[in-house]
């Protein structure tokens, strides 16, 4: 009933407790096809839980949401097939070559040697990296790590990615060029949905939505959401929202 | 699927390849290990302490004596005048051995061509024991033969007694011991190590992100430890056939068939020590001090269970090692058959169905 064909992801009063604390506490939102979808919060706004619950790895304690389709407490085998997710630790095998971390990827999805062999190539070539192929992925430099991890991540072309923090500890300009290729991905389809405490990147996004607390308090565009607090930035809006907050961040 | 699980083999295979430096220890360690133990346990023995008793006195008794103090494995530390002195010499730890001859030697043996000469030894090590015995029945026999060449033949007879350890329990359990402790090293700390540090690392996210079904997970990295103890296993035996020439009296096959089973006990334990723990550290402490010191302890390889006090006996029973020890042993070594060891498979098997059972309960599918 909650599913939409434009609808990517739908999650209905979404709630995640853990003992006495609700980390996520009953939240709503869709997010459309094609959509940069933003996640904003500080930390332990529950951010990362909410993605969790929405990539199949962790159970919701109440609510329900369906990811493309597939519902997250029943279906998360299905769900695991159909995304791409980026953890907030760098998740690349430090001991393995770049070209070794790509063909277990591809072999863990399933993909056939041809295949890895010809996106290992395309990946080569949108990040420079043809000649650092069978170097250990450890002595990368981390901005070109971070590029890599978000390329395996969507080595499988999957129609969604989840992306956890992406560019935490990563300089400027890296963060510029990663969110370049995060607009290629969205140009040729792939749904994003993205974790950050960046407020600068929220201008990048579609759509934000900002936490506090475990609680959705503003969800739109950012123009909207700068209209409506009557501020020239997102940081703005997160500051006169997150005032309101009284967990502490972990 | 198939595709699946060989790419994520072949991954935790080059993990293992790329660390050189541990790759050497594992298989160094049961190399070093089996011919450390081998020529601490058999090396010959050299001046020995021993005692005699004389109380003949006669020209027979006295060469005999004299051969033997001669020899360069013993040295006479004391020659005791009566037998209640035997007692308090092994006590108090100065002799490993004491020869007792007859009271009449001489004419024993002239009148009735016997004579009877005895052997006490310390056979709480049990080797030394045998080696010192082997050694004097040899000088014995050499003295036998010398002077049965001119007249009727002569027999001396020996008869030992080995004092503490009439069994001569201990002699070459070391091999089954090592095996043990090797399997449990590779396959429960590294196995654990291993999981945790992708724990660490945030790669476990992500494989549990993936399509990969968390039991494949185990699988796949249980498989190279699988080859590696099997490695192990081979040349532990090799070496034992070839370097300490203690043969394989049971059947081979029955032995491996039974090592692996206790490797598939010993990764389950590691795999549940990696339910439990968050970091490699943690691990790498709880294999070490849970598993590899009560292994040390109670498996029977070091400390004889039989000496120790019953809490302690009782605590040895839930020492997996200690019936892989006692099912090694028992076929390595005694060469029984499968129908004298099935209780103690039966124990092992019903173990590791059970650490089985609790560690796939308690390997997080999900993160919560």
């Amino acid at each position: 009933m909650y599913h939409e064909l434009n609808d990517m992801i739908v999650a209905d009063k979404l709630t995640k407790t853990f003992g006495d604390f609700t980390a996520v506490d009953a939240i709503s939102f869709e997010v459309k096809k094609g959509e940069i979808f933003g996640f904003l919060g500080a930390n332990g706004a529950g951010k990362s839980t909410a993605m969790r619950m929405l990539c199949g790895l962790l159970q919701p304690s109440s609510g329900s949401a369906r990811v493309a389709g597939h519902d997250i407490t029943r279906q998360s085998e299905k769900i695991k097939q159909t995304i791409g997710y980026m953890s907030q630790k760098f998740s690349l095998y430090e001991d393995l070559t770049v070209k070794e971390n790509m063909r277990l990827y591809g072999g863990i999805y399933g993909m056939n040697l041809t295949a890895i062999k010809a996106k290992t190539a395309s990946i080569a070539s949108a990040l420079h990296l043809q000649e650092e192929l069978d170097t250990l992925v450890g002595s990368l430099p981390l901005g070109w790590k971070q590029k890599l991890a978000f390329s395996v991540a969507m080595f499988h072309s999957p129609p969604l990615v989840f992306l956890d923090e992406p560019t935490g500890g990563v300089d400027p300009v890296t963060r510029r060029e990663f969110w370049e290729l995060i607009y290629a991905a969205a140009h040729e389809g792939t749904t994003v949905f993205v974790t950050t405490h960046y407020m600068d990147e929220a201008e990048y996004c579609d759509r934000v939505c900002i936490m506090v607390d475990g609680k959705i308090q503003a969800l739109d565009k950012p123009g909207a959401l700068r209209q409506m607090y009557n501020t020239n930035s997102i940081e703005g809006v997160f500051l006169q929202l997150a005032r309101t907050a009284k967990r502490m961040a972990d | 699927m198939l595709q699946q699980f060989r790419a994520f083999v072949k991954k935790e295979i080059l993990h293992i390849w790329r660390d050189k430096r541990t790759l050497f220890i594992l298989f160094g360690m049961p190399i070093v290990q089996i011919t450390l133990f081998g020529f601490a346990l058999t090396n010959e023995v050299k001046n020995a302490s021993i005692a005699i008793l004389d109380p003949a006195k006669d020209e027979m008794s006295a060469k005999l004596t004299s051969r033997i103090s001669a020899s360069r494995y013993f040295e006479v530390e004391r020659v005791i005048v009566s037998p209640s002195q035997i007692d308090e010499a092994f006590r108090t730890g100065k002799i490993k051995m004491a020869v007792i001859l007859p009271p009449r030697f001489s004419e024993e043996l002239l009148h009735t061509n016997t004579a009877t000469v005895q052997f006490i030894t310390d056979a709480s090590d049990p080797n030394v024991a045998t080696t010192l015995v082997n050694y004097a029945s040899s000088i014995i026999h050499d003295y036998q033969q010398e002077i049965t060449q001119s007249q009727l033949p002569y027999t001396i007879h020996t008869e030992t007694r080995m004092l503490y350890n009439p069994q001569l329990k201990g002699a070459f359990n070391f091999v089954p011991g090592v095996m043990a402790m090797i399997l449990l090293l590779v396959c429960t700390m590294m196995t654990s190590i291993s999981i945790v540090k992708e724990k660490e690392t945030g790669t476990m996210e992500v494989l549990l992100a993936s399509p990969l079904p968390p039991l494949l997970i185990i699988i796949a990295k249980a498989i190279p430890y699988l080859i590696l103890s099997f490695v192990n296993i081979a040349s532990i035996l090799l070496l034992s056939v070839f370097v300490l020439e203690l043969p394989i009296a049971g059947s081979l096959a029955l032995l491996l068939a039974e090592s692996i089973l206790f490797t598939i006990t010993a990764l389950t334990l590691g795999l549940l020590i990696s339910t439990i723990t968050a970091s490699q550290q943690v691990a790498m402490l709880i294999s070490l001090v849970g598993m590899f010191l009560p292994t040390l302890m109670f498996s029977g390889f070091m400390f004889p269970i039989e000496n120790m006090p019953l809490p302690l006996q009782i605590i040895s029973n839930i020492i997996p090692a200690k019936w892989y020890y006692i099912i090694v042993k028992a076929v390595m070594i005694k060469g029984l058959n499968f129908s004298f060891i099935w209780k103690e498979t039966l124990i092992l098997t019903g173990m590791t169905l059970l650490l089985m059972a609790l560690a796939v309960r308690k390997f997080k599918v999900r993160l919560d």
